[in-house]
């Protein structure tokens, strides 16, 4: 039953100099999951995505994303995740859909595929009428709702979400996590980590981090009933104070 | 490769987007070329002088119509007595007056030796020395002219020849340096406006999570401005001929090589500057006063090297400009082929090495 585990870690471990910022996590994602990846900022959750997307070598630990080796296969990690980053991370000065071509593209997807998704996607998300407008005209929680589905544009096994809800009025963030829940039902697994705790409970499955090491991993539910509360804030609040 | 060309294309729209960095890359060039060739000069034009001839003879007389058809001087006022030559000065009418004593040509008949006085007004010192320059080579002209038909001749005639710039035309100097504080200025200062802006943005991070490797997206964000500099050189080089009369007197295919040359050093300079930048204020602000500073300082665009204090000298090999500005004059002015040029371009093409070495660390450093 391996298989069905789109991500594997064990002992995992960052140092930079003497500072261990992750230190030894071990956890494993499942298909079509949504595994949320909680921590207070410089918990190391950043540091343990990083090292997971490619774009930063582990110190020490064992870890296999999409069925890759992190330190030999990251080319090949990479092709297979998606990724939307904290920070809105489409081009302000593209149209909508510059944008869509140029992400497909360097995806590798062909044209015909790129004309394909366009369409579909811009019909998903009703920017039909504005497919020829600047992104900087578009209100935020467009851009954010496009940089996602940017994000799945060649179909990725896993996405990873770096706190794609930032600064996102409420009514926007759930029709955010309606997305999610879309993508995760089409089978894709999603890795997100997130400061709303509220959002937390949305996950199938949560980890929290405190300073470079995962101390609770489970369900929401069976989390609250171990720590005697009832809501995720608490177990936060509760784990993070020690 | 679909890839790459589908990020070339990325590029050129956020270039033709953003009016501030078209003006940049294409106004600027202009813009300098022009200021510097017709406003900032050393040359003197039509400068308003005064002549008290006193003297009254052949000699003189000739002297002063010399002066007059030179393109240099224009003689506004000829006056009469010594005592209003303080007026005229004091007015600011003219800049100069050359004075003829009673015994000019006769002294210089009978002793084979006379003298002009020539009074300036000195409240611009470059200025003023520069019209005695030009005084004094008029002179020494007429002297030269006149020895001709003379077959007894006592005097020491000192012949200078003005080489590669025999008019001492100022525009010569200039084109090589404002060519190359331009390709200095795009290259490097927009390459590493340009990429940090990604990572302001966030949109580097993605970047370097998709496929593309970090050398693609590197050259991906540079190539665009290569192309966009070879152009401006074109455009300097263009303009030099047809608005300056500036010669390209070596060959156009070895200045075009040499110029692609600096603009590769000028982009490994720029990728430099984004690796150690994190917004964009701070990459304008290194290549600002990092390079153009230096560039135009310590380069000998406008001051000559041979006459600052010792360290300057030697920090001034440092300076890649330095090095490309030698190279030009020599093949736009001098006409000289590789063979003259050959060290100045293998420290260029050294230094572009080591940018593009510790570039290249840094950038690992970072991505850890």
């Amino acid at each position: 039953m391996k298989t069905q585990n789109v991500i594997q870690v064990e002992g995992l471990t960052k140092m930079f100099g003497d500072f261990t910022a992750v230190n030894a996590i071990t956890f494993e994602v499942k298909k079509g999951e949504i595994f949320g990846f909680l921590g207070a900022n410089g918990a190391g959750k950043t540091t343990a995505m990083k090292m997971l997307i490619g774009i930063s070598s582990p110190t020490s630990g064992l870890a296999k994303v999409a069925g890759f080796d992190v330190y030999k296969e990251t080319e090949s990690i990479k092709k297979n995740i998606g990724y939307m980053s904290q920070k809105f991370a489409l081009y302000d000065d593209l149209t909508v859909k510059e944008n869509i071509t140029f992400f497909g593209g360097i995806y590798g997807l062909s044209k015909k595929q790129i004309n394909q998704k366009r369409s579909e996607l811009v019909e998903e998300l009703g920017l039909v009428d504005v497919t020829n407008s600047l992104v900087s005209s578009l209100p935020l929680g467009w851009k954010q709702k496009l940089a996602f589905s940017v994000s799945l544009i060649h179909n990725p096994k896993i996405v990873f979400l770096d706190e794609p809800t930032g600064g996102v009025d409420p009514i926007t963030r759930r029709q955010f996590w309606e997305m999610i829940y879309n993508a995760a039902h089409k089978g894709t697994t999603i890795f997100v980590t997130t400061h709303y705790m509220d959002e937390a409970e949305y996950c199938d499955r949560v980890s929290i981090m405190v300073n470079g090491k995962i101390e609770a991993l489970d369900t929401p539910k069976k989390l609250k009933e171990q720590y005697k509360t009832d809501s995720m804030n608490d177990v936060f609040l509760k784990l993070a104070r020690g | 490769m679909k890839r790459f060309v589908g990020f070339i294309k990325k590029e050129f729209y956020h270039i033709f987007r953003d009016r501030r960095s078209l003006f940049i890359l294409f106004g600027m060039p202009i813009a300098q070329i022009l200021l510097f060739g017709f406003a900032i000069t050393n040359e003197i034009n039509n400068v308003d002088i005064a002549v008290l001839d006193q003297a009254k003879d052949a000699t003189s007389k000739e002297i002063i119509n010399k002066i007059a058809a030179s393109k240099h001087f224009s003689i506004i006022d000829i006056i009469e007595q010594e005592s209003s030559i303080e007026a005229i000065f004091k007015k600011g009418k003219v800049k100069a007056v050359l004075q003829f004593d009673n015994n000019f040509g006769s002294n210089l008949i009978k002793y084979q030796q006379t003298t002009v006085q020539i009074l300036i007004d000195a409240t611009d010192p470059n200025m003023a020395s520069t019209i005695n320059n030009y005084i004094t080579a008029i002179l020494k002209n007429y002297q030269s002219d006149i020895n001709d038909n003379v077959t007894l001749n006592y005097q020491i005639i000192p012949k200078s020849r003005m080489v590669y710039n025999a008019e001492l035309k100022s525009v010569y100097m200039f084109v090589p340096g404002v060519m190359t504080v331009i390709l200095m200025l795009v290259s490097a200062m927009m390459t590493s406006i340009s990429i940090t802006r990604e990572k302001e943005q966030g949109t580097m991070e993605i970047l370097l999570v998709s496929p593309l490797k970090p050398f693609q997206v590197i050259i991906g964000k540079v190539f665009p401005y290569i192309f966009l500099s070879v152009i401006n050189a074109l455009v300097i080089v263009l303009l030099s001929i047809f608005v300056f009369n500036v010669p390209v007197n070596g060959s156009f295919i070895l200045l075009g090589f040499e110029s692609v040359l600096f603009i590769i050093t000028s982009l490994a300079l720029g990728i430099l500057i984004s690796t150690i930048s994190a917004t964009q204020q701070t990459a304008m602000m290194i290549s600002l006063m990092g390079l153009m500073l230096p560039t135009i300082l310590l380069s000998g665009f406008i001051f000559p090297i041979s006459s600052m204090p010792l360290p300057l000298q030697v920090i001034s090999n440092i300076i890649p400009a330095k090095w490309f500005i030698i190279i030009v004059k020599g093949i736009m002015l001098k006409g000289v082929g590789i063979g003259f040029i050959l060290k100045e371009t293998l420290i260029l093409v050294v230094m572009t090495m080591v940018f593009i070495g510790i570039s290249v660390k840094k950038y690992k450093i970072r991505l850890e």
